[in-house]
Parts: C-alpha cells; sequence; structure tokens
C-alpha cells in the first residue's frame, strides 16, 4: 500500500476535527488553547503535503509563518489567562461573561 | 515499505496525543500529550521532506510553546482535575458532536470524491536533500515573501509587548486591594 496525499490530508482532517471538538467541550481556557494549537497543526500538515505533491516550497512556506503566528498567538493568549486568573481564580470560559453588554 | 509504516506508526501517535490532549483530565497531561502530538507531525514532516519544517517545529512548537503553556499552569496552580461531565452544558455537548461528525464527513468526503492528482508548476525540481530544502525555503522567504516575512518580526514584537502589559499586575487595582482589605 502506498500513502498517497489523501492520506496524509485525511489526518490533517481528522486533527483539526479532534482539534475543534476539543475546543467545544473543554472550558479550561488553557486546554482550548491547546486545541487550537492541534487545529493549526492539522492544517499545516495538510499544507506540507500539498507541497510535496505540486513541489511548490510555497506551502512550506506558509507552514513557517503559521508557526510564527501560533507563537505570538499563544503568548498573548496565556498572557490574558494569566490577568484573568489572577484576577478570578479557577475562572473557567464560561465564567468569562463579564463583557456581555 | 518504510514509508507505510513510518506513516501509520506516526499517524497512530498524532491520533492518541491529540485524543489524550482533549479527554485527559489534567491540564498537565494535555499540554504532555500535545508534545507527542507534535512529534509525530514533526516525523510526518520529514517523511514529506520538509527538513527544516520537522526541526523548528519541534524547537518552537515542543520547546517553546507546550512549556510556556506548562509554565502557565504551574504558575496559576490550575492543574486540578476538571470534572468532564459536569462542566458540559447539555447543549454544548451536541453541538460538540454535530461539529464532529458534521465536518469529518465533509473533509474526508471531499478528499474522496476529488481524488484526481492536483495540478501545478514544479517549483521544487523533484526530491530534495535536507541541504537543498532549507535553501529552496530561505529563497522562497527572503524573495518572494521578504515583505511578510518583516511583518512577522512586527508580529512578534507585538505580541511580547501585549504579553508583558496583559500579565502585569496593575498598580490601582493592587491599591484597591489593599483599600479594600483596610476597610474590612
Amino acid at each position: 500500500m502506498e500513502i498517497t496525499t489523501g492520506w496524509y490530508l485525511v489526518l490533517g482532517a481528522l486533527l483539526f476535527v479532534i482539534g475543534g471538538t476539543g475546543l467545544l467541550i473543554r472550558r479550561n481556557p488553557l486546554v482550548m488553547l491547546m486545541c487550537v494549537e492541534l487545529m493549526l497543526n492539522g492544517v499545516n500538515l495538510s499544507f506540507v503535503a500539498f507541497a510535496r505533491q505540486l513541489g511548490d516550497i510555497g506551502g512550506q512556506t506558509v507552514v513557517f509563518f503559521v508557526l510564527v503566528v501560533a507563537a505570538a498567538e499563544v503568548v498573548v493568549g496565556l498572557g490574558l489567562v494569566v490577568a484573568i486568573l489572577r484576577r478570578q481564580p479557577g475562572a473557567t470560559a464560561d465564567d468569562l461573561s463579564a463583557l456581555r453588554g | 515499505m518504510v514509508d507505510t509504516l513510518v506513516f501509520i506508526v506516526a499517524a497512530a501517535i498524532c491520533l492518541t496525543g491529540a485524543l489524550g490532549v482533549i479527554l485527559a483530565r489534567n491540564p498537565v497531561h494535555s499540554a504532555l500529550m500535545l508534545v507527542m502530538t507534535l512529534f509525530g507531525i514533526a516525523v510526518l514532516f520529514v517523511a514529506q521532506e520538509a527538513h527544516f519544517l520537522a526541526a523548528v517545529q519541534v524547537i518552537v512548537y515542543a520547546g517553546a510553546i507546550v512549556v510556556l503553556f506548562l509554565f502557565v499552569i504551574m504558575l496559576l496552580g490550575v492543574d486540578r482535575a476538571q470534572n468532564l461531565e459536569l462542566s458540559i452544558l447539555p447543549i454544548q455537548r451536541w453541538a460538540a458532536l454535530v461539529f464532529a461528525t458534521g465536518s469529518l464527513i465533509l473533509l474526508v468526503g471531499l478528499i474522496m470524491v476529488v481524488n484526481e492528482p492536483v495540478t501545478g508548476a514544479e517549483a521544487m525540481g523533484g526530491a530534495a536533500s535536507g541541504d537543498e530544502n532549507v535553501r529552496l525555503l530561505a529563497r522562497s522567504l527572503f524573495s518572494d515573501y521578504v515583505y511578510a516575512f518583516e511583518l512577522t518580526s512586527l508580529l512578534l514584537v507585538i505580541a511580547v509587548i501585549g504579553a508583558v502589559v496583559l500579565a502585569r499586575k496593575p498598580k490601582e487595582i493592587q491599591g484597591a486591594v489593599v483599600e479594600e482589605l483596610g476597610d474590612n
């Protein structure tokens, strides 16, 4: 059995769906951020698979930028989590309705 | 044959880790499972000749991002186990189920239907060694995408400043808390 691009795409889709499901069912903000990382990695895998199939390095360049943006996102997200949990210890995503009008 | 074996083992590691992230009750276990998934993906990157990205994946993700997660978990002491049964709203579980099945069917179905090979320009020129991969990526990054590359440096500076501003303990709040305590 040969591993074609389709298998990588299916694995990427599975990782994306698992991450999205975790984002919906978990309430701990830290675990939700990890689920976002899972989704990003599923998409990265698809990008690299297409870069291989098309023989185009552009796909890998995009993955590089996704890595940078993911790092920035995690830093800001964790900063927000630290600020929120310091004010309201043990807060979950459902408790963060203070901005509701 | 070796390719198939590598893919199957790495995919199993990735999926086990991903399920572990969303099912582990303790956030520390979730973070460690995330490392497992990221290593599996790094192996798949190597299998697809993206050597540079595999190295960056391990260094940046497993080395920096997950360590950052663990630092925050330890600092805030939120490593208490979360009861998955009680913490979910009833509608949330149904929404998650609908999302999961719907998007899974959609994505995998689309991949199966659109099975014909994609056409595109051959820019990489066949199989590339590790050095060749880095050279190609660098050339692409510093020629075609040089503005985007410079903008990412700006983004990182903004993220650093934002994190410092957000995580700093504000002086006025500290003062207010002290006053409140004094009143009581």
